[in-house]
């Protein structure tokens, strides 16, 4: 599964997911709830670009 | 003192005749700074913003010559960085119970900074506070421009938008508005303060400043935290921020190197000698990185299509301030660029080959393996650089 970058620097790599924010381990970036922003800076996802 | 800007909105800041290096030594401010601090007197009292940390207790005794501190009903931290909030740990002891209105992530860089639980009212984009007098303040956050707490706060009626480090400049003035300086030296401070600062975050800006234009606020005036007040068609600076941020160019190749016989300085000529006999009406502009002003380069980077990197070898590799200024280019994450490599060498000769990964890894499309000459360059290898200029040009066609 494909990683993304946000602006700030946080990478989202689905094999680690987001667990401190409900996103378990193994979640496509595409799958993630609506609502999830960058843990680091608070963009939204549509800010993020594929690595 | 305060200044007047427009019904009871007020200037309070401090200019900074003095600064020439900021955030640390990695930012030349050859033409100082000013730190905006506004205050606004409806029937709340509002501060918004400070000035940078050295400054604080001078400020807050400046502003407590102007009003009884203990008016001021809220404080508004757009950002959190000590050149805006640098005034609030002095301001704080004097008035610890006012609430500062600010993003989530800045009550995690004030508190992270200063180590104080002051009376934070988080505020999101849209959220509105009356202030009397007809009037509301509108807050709209920016996000990672240029931190993750960046925000703009917006004045009804007056039509003003504080708009924090976007649009400013680091440029020391007693004048206030923009159209009461000389033009040349404001935007040549404008430029090189987004292209040192904003563009890694141009995609992004780009977005933003369609958001701000589709709120269809009427903005009358812009209030930056540095330098001027656009106060004069303020549009026209959001139009260059919209053409910055589209991955500006100019028609303009840098030549950039370093040397150490001055073989490669030689080269950087010959090359640049080149480019003119292919094409008159690209600007040229070279610089020895040594000797030149890091900040000024990379602004010449950023309107540049095409950059061309010299070095001689030494250690079997590049300069180390040619290193340093390719870092600070990969920094800027730059878009849509060319580049080009060069030096001379005695035996061994990696400079190019070292040059050309670190600008590939910089995200530079580098055209073939460079110009490399072994010792000084006679007049036959002279030639050859006056070649490799006129390639450079057909590279970028």
């Amino acid at each position: 599964m494909k990683k993304f970058l946000c602006p700030c620097g946080y990478e989202y790599d689905p094999a680690l997911g987001d667990p401190d924010n409900g996103v378990a381990p193994g979640t496509a970036f595409e799958d993630l709830p609506e609502d999830w922003v960058c843990p680091v800076c608070g963009l939204p996802q549509e800010e993020f670009t594929e690595m | 003192m305060k200044k007047h800007i427009k019904s009871n909105v007020y200037w309070v800041g401090k200019v900074d005749w003095e600064l020439r290096k900021f955030h640390g030594e990695e930012y030349s401010t050859n033409k100082g700074s000013t730190y905006n601090s506004y205050l606004v007197q409806e029937e709340k009292t509002v501060l918004i913003d400070t000035v940078w940390l050295p400054y604080g207790i001078e400020f807050v005794d400046n502003l407590a010559k102007e009003i009884d501190l203990n008016k001021i009903d809220f404080i508004v931290a757009n950002h959190g960085e000590v050149d805006h909030s640098g005034g609030l740990p002095e301001l704080m002891k004097r008035i610890p119970n006012t609430p500062i209105y600010c993003t989530a992530n800045a009550v995690k860089s004030l508190k992270g900074q200063f180590h104080q639980d002051w009376d934070f009212r988080v505020v999101k984009t849209g959220d509105k506070i009356d202030i009397g007098n007809g009037k509301e303040l509108i807050f709209v956050e920016m996000t990672m421009l240029h931190w993750p707490d960046s925000m703009a706060t917006y004045l009804t009626s007056d039509n003003i938008l504080f708009c924090n480090d976007a649009f400013g400049q680091h440029y020391a003035t007693e004048a206030l508005y923009n159209d009461l300086v000389d033009q040349a030296e404001m935007f040549n401070e404008a430029i090189k303060y987004y292209a040192n600062i904003l563009t890694p975050f141009s995609a992004m800006l780009a977005k933003k400043l369609e958001d701000i234009i589709a709120l269809g606020l009427p903005i009358e005036i812009l209030a930056t935290s540095h330098g001027v007040i656009w106060r004069d068609n303020p549009m026209q600076i959001i139009e260059k921020y919209a053409a910055w941020a589209q991955d500006y160019q100019e028609n303009q190749i840098t030549i950039i190197y370093d040397t150490m016989s001055n073989g490669t300085k030689h080269l950087a000529e010959k090359i640049g000698e080149g480019i003119q006999l292919a094409d008159s009406d690209i600007t040229v502009k070279i610089y020895n990185i040594a000797k030149s002003d890091q900040n000024d380069v990379i602004t010449e980077v950023f309107k540049s299509k095409t950059v061309v990197m010299g070095s001689p070898t030494i250690s079997n590799s590049m300069l180390h301030t040619m290193a340093g200024i390719i870092h600070l280019m990969k920094e800027m994450k730059f878009k849509n660029k060319k580049a080009a490599v060069f030096g001379c060498y005695g035996w061994s000769g990696e400079s190019t080959k070292a040059l050309k990964e670190h600008l590939e890894s910089a995200g530079f499309e580098v055209m073939d393996e460079g110009l490399r000459i072994q010792w000084q360059p006679d007049e036959e290898q002279q030639l050859a650089a006056i070649e490799f200029g006129k390639k450079i040009v057909s590279n970028q066609k």
